[in-house]
């Protein structure tokens, strides 16, 4: 595949299913806890008994009504459900309830930080719909078993516009969606365990086109960077389909992570006529002005919100706040710091940079850091008030990572603390000149470079702890005289 | 004493008083059943054993004076509504084994008041059908005339009512199935509003129209037994959020003065002589009892039976489609495969009444056709309704006949299915608009009963009653058994 891609746009949409976080399933009382025994989380309405009847979880509508708002989109009322008709062993209605003509939400838009500023990518709908069992086919010698364990759990699917046209923009508005659900606590986001699932609708066209190409839609993309490469793979493959001089068949395919390839996928019945109908046994439902509004404003600020807080507030770069805000366990930290601190840059530089660095080491959440974001901003205000040193800071950083103590009493008990007398360092400095004659002729004789030679000869001498700016401003005037 | 003799009403009073047991008084309707069903098969199963150990409990209730509101009288349960423990077939070959794992909210409310189940009765596979022939458990036969059939789906309930194997049966209706065999078995057959009783553990078909009921031999039996199985149930959507409706208290209040509407476009199709004679004949009865005759008009009453042969199949096609052989019920032999599993399971396990109406469906919710016949069916359904809706603002009821004759002999229509549909043309209205009918004898034809349709406005079942109570009153139709 050597096609020059330049020639090419993709025109890429995304399917989001994202699993709600209630305790109990859509239209059953049935538990949703993951990883239980096969169907003993299935009761008689999500094992379809004859008979049974759907009760809406009200949850639900709480929790779309905040993902709703937070993509400024419009929620419908009256909103209703529908049926979705097909054959599966694990869809034991032979019907799914979804929705089709009034989903819960409609016609928003979310921004999306790219390469080129930032872009807005347009949110079709977002609808509710209860989850499918699973097919177990590995489990049993000829024969498949099924485990409706997860049959009737809630799932919101976000369908986007198809505006997105790079694999880069779809990892970045799937990590925004990710960054809202958590935010909103509407989900555990968990992709691996397919809390959070992704299907991807990719086309491609001339570079120029109007018109869209045929468009595939490809399953089974359970991590943020296997978005990435699937969709990547699927440019590829269908560009080199049409220079090749193939079709594209509009098709749904799955993605095999271990080789990095998209397949056809069999297909589940032959037409693909859901026979959409109104669902009977569930009556549209009018969403109440008060209850919606009650709703909305028991929403806690959203990552965007955040970000420009973070900006205006703090004087952040747009970049920085962005990340701070994307998470909103370490947005919350990052605060905490700064209360103690009083300094949002240096706050933001340490989070990102020492602190994410040893949570990534140690594959932790920001929940469990070894360094509360009391201690981490205690350590920020001896930097700033000139009791340590940045260098040193790091050391004691890494100090209070593994025991837990306090920064003052780690700087207390290893007597680290600055050298900020002018007499002390004066002395220091003049002991060190008298012990480099040789280097100090060189200097006054035009080499420059030696400057940064006696500053390191100072900082040892200090054992570190000699505050650097007062060591160049003293080392200047005396290696003039 | 022949204790099937007695109104339901005084049987309750009989136990209460102590004059028997509801031991003697279940063990009586046990022994009828095991002497007369073979000819009418209107039990597909019956629970004698269970049915002593509740008249047990019953009796022993009333000897420490704890006695239930409707204790220790004998029901028999169509077999469409979930018995825990109790196999629960539906009529079809398809759930011929199943034993529901819960109980429906109707035998519930009943069995929480005392009541003692004597079986599950026959009726057409999944309430399809309007004679009882399509039943995998065989056809029922009407005590009337064993050659001619009770009329369905609910064929057993009322069968066995007519038979006095039952006191009386609770019964569902979807286009018609309480009142077309009430009518044909000489019975009070009642479907209130939509909504008034839980569907919760009754075996869907279309979802839309379906709705409890019962087969009395009195409105006054009916309405005792209606209100004890009405009310909201939190396990129903659309389950009307209103309390049990009291169906005794206004039942004996004269009708004087009231309005009785007839529709002009029912009374210009034509109808047999007798069933005019015998519908004129109820007027004059009701004319003489203080109520006011007003002709209406329901001027797209026509278009109900093509909009219900559009929505109820579309239901019933979903309804269905979790009888699959995967989890319960039928299962065809040996499959190879996941897709021979299911044709054949479908195949084997339903009737050729229900493969048609599930075919109807899917073609009529089919892309490309969808707007043409489901939706356009929703929304002339809103036309029905809103004719009711207009007449009920001059008139208290509406009177017509319930079917287009008397009963017809077995195998008569069973190969024709647009002549049995037209069974339903007065009663399948009343199902489109949500709205209370009822079913009560008014009239007998060559040794067959006939009867008239009542329909109300929503949530007026206390009215259909008073008049069909104020009508029984003064008239002995629905006193006429058969000689069995």
């Amino acid at each position: 595949m050597n096609e020059n891609l330049n020639n090419w746009e993709a025109v890429i949409g995304l399917e989001i299913h994202v699993q709600l976080s209630t305790k109990s399933k859509l239209f059953s009382g049935a538990s949703t806890n993951f990883g239980a025994l096969p169907n003993t989380q299935a009761c008689n309405i999500d094992l379809a008994m004859p008979g049974v009847l759907p009760v809406l979880n009200e949850e639900v509508l709480k929790m779309a009504i905040k993902l709703g708002t937070a993509l400024s989109a419009d929620i419908n009322s009256p909103t209703s459900f529908a049926r979705k008709n097909y054959f599966y062993p694990d869809s034991p209605k032979g019907y799914q309830i979804s929705q089709m003509d009034k989903p819960i939400v409609e016609g928003g838009y979310l921004d999306i930080e790219t390469e080129s500023g930032t872009k807005r990518i347009g949110v079709t709908r977002a609808h509710l719909e209860e989850d499918a069992g699973k097919s177990l086919h590995d489990d049993f010698e000829g024969q498949s078993g099924i485990d409706l364990n997860r049959a009737g759990t809630p799932l919101l699917e976000i369908v986007s516009e198809p505006e997105i046209s790079t694999p880069a923009e779809a990892v970045a508005y799937l990590k925004s969606i990710h960054s809202i659900i958590r935010y909103l606590d509407i989900s555990d986001g968990n992709m691996a365990e397919g809390s959070m699932r992704c299907d991807a609708n990719v086309s491609v066209r001339k570079k120029g086109d109007l018109e869209l190409g045929t468009r595939t839609e490809t399953k089974n993309v359970n991590s943020f960077r296997f978005v990435e490469k699937a969709i990547q793979y699927e440019i590829e493959r269908q560009v080199h389909e049409i220079e090749s001089g193939n079709v594209i068949t509009q098709e749904t395919r799955l993605y095999d992570s271990q080789n990095n390839t998209t397949r056809p996928m069999r297909s589940k019945e032959y037409a693909n006529d859901y026979r959409y109908f109104p669902e009977p046994d569930l009556l549209p439902i009018t969403l109440e002005k008060d209850f919606v509004e009650s709703v909305i404003n028991g929403m806690p600020e959203m990552p965007n919100e955040k970000k420009e807080r973070f900006v205006s507030k703090f004087s952040l770069s747009n970049y920085d706040a962005d990340l701070l805000a994307a998470d909103k366990g370490i947005a919350n930290y990052f605060e905490e710091v700064v209360k103690i601190s009083d300094s949002p840059k240096l706050s933001a530089n340490w989070i990102m940079g020492e602190l994410s660095a040893l949570l990534n080491n140690e594959n932790l959440n920001i929940r469990d850091s070894k360094v509360s974001s009391d201690k981490l901003g205690q350590l920020i205000l001896r930097i700033e008030d000139g009791t340590i040193s940045g260098k040193i800071a790091k050391d004691i950083f890494e100090k209070m990572w593994v025991s837990g103590k306090e920064v003052d009493i780690i700087i207390k008990d290893e007597d680290l603390e600055q050298v900020t007398d002018d007499d002390e360092i004066e002395s220091m400095i003049d002991e060190v000149i008298a012990n480099n004659p040789q280097q100090l002729e060189q200097y006054k004789s035009g080499k420059d470079r030696l400057f940064g030679f006696f500053v390191g000869q100072v900082m040892q001498a200090s054992q570190g702890k000699a505050n650097p700016k007062q060591v160049n401003e003293i080392l200047k005037s005396k290696l003039k005289e | 004493m022949d204790l099937h003799k007695l109104s339901l009403k005084e049987q309750l009073e009989g136990l209460k008083n102590s004059e028997f047991t509801s031991v003697e008084l279940t063990s009586h309707y046990l022994k009828r059943i095991s002497d007369h069903d073979e000819k009418f098969n209107s039990f597909i199963t019956v629970t004698g054993d269970n049915a002593l150990i509740q008249a047990q409990a019953a009796d022993e209730r009333y000897k420490k004076d704890k006695s239930l509101p409707l204790d220790g009288v004998p029901i028999a349960h169509k077999d469409i509504f979930c018995t825990k423990g109790v196999r629960t077939t539906c009529g079809s070959k398809m759930l011929s084994n199943f034993e529901a794992p819960y109980s429906s909210t109707v035998y519930t409310k009943l069995d929480e008041q005392g009541m003692v189940m004597l079986g599950k009765t026959n009726m057409d596979e999944f309430a399809m059908g309007s004679s009882n022939e399509t039943s995998y458990f065989g056809p029922v036969s009407n005590p009337w005339d064993t050659e001619y059939v009770p009329g369905g789906s609910s064929g057993g309930s009322a069968s066995c009512v007519s038979a006095e194997l039952a006191p009386i049966a609770t019964a569902t209706d979807t286009g018609g199935s309480i009142r077309q065999p009430a009518s044909l078995c000489g019975l009070t057959g009642i479907k209130p509003t939509y909504g008034r009783v839980s569907r919760y553990g009754m075996i869907a078909f279309a979802s839309s129209l379906d709705q409890g009921g019962v087969v009395a031999r009195s409105a006054e039996d009916a309405a005792l037994i209606l209100e004890g199985m009405s009310g909201h149930d939190p396990k129903d959507s659309t389950s009307l959020k209103l309390p049990s409706p009291d169906l005794t208290k206004n039942l004996k209040n004269s009708i004087q003065g009231m309005k009785i509407g007839l529709p002009k476009e029912f009374f210009e199709k034509d109808m047999p002589s007798y069933v005019e004679q015998s519908i004129q004949e109820a007027i004059e009865t009701y004319k003489s009892l203080g109520a006011e005759i007003v002709e209406v008009s329901l001027k797209n009453i026509n278009l109900s039976l093509p909009i219900y042969y559009i929505i109820a199949p579309a239901e019933c096609s979903a309804n269905l489609s979790r009888y699959d052989g995967v989890r319960y019920g039928y299962r065809c032999e040996d499959p190879k495969d996941i897709e021979d599993l299911y044709m054949r399971t479908r195949e084997e396990g339903f009737g050729a009444e229900v493969k048609r109406r599930i075919l109807i469906g899917t073609y009529a919710l089919s892309a490309g056709f969808y707007d043409a016949y489901y939706l356009k069916a929703q929304k002339c359904r809103q036309l029905v309704a809103n004719d009711f809706t207009n007449a009920f603002e001059s008139v208290d009821v509406i009177l017509s006949p319930t079917t287009p004759g008397t009963a017809f002999k077995a195998g008569e229509k069973s190969d024709d299915p647009t002549e049995m549909y037209l069974q339903d043309i007065f009663t399948i209205p009343a199902n489109l608009a949500g709205l209370p009918g009822i079913s009560i004898p008014c009239g007998e034809h060559d040794g067959l009963p006939l009867g008239m349709q009542l329909v109300g406005n929503s949530l007026e079942e206390d009215k259909l009653l008073q008049f069909a109570y104020s009508y029984q009153s003064n008239t002995d139709w629905h006193k006429k058994m058969p000689n069995i």
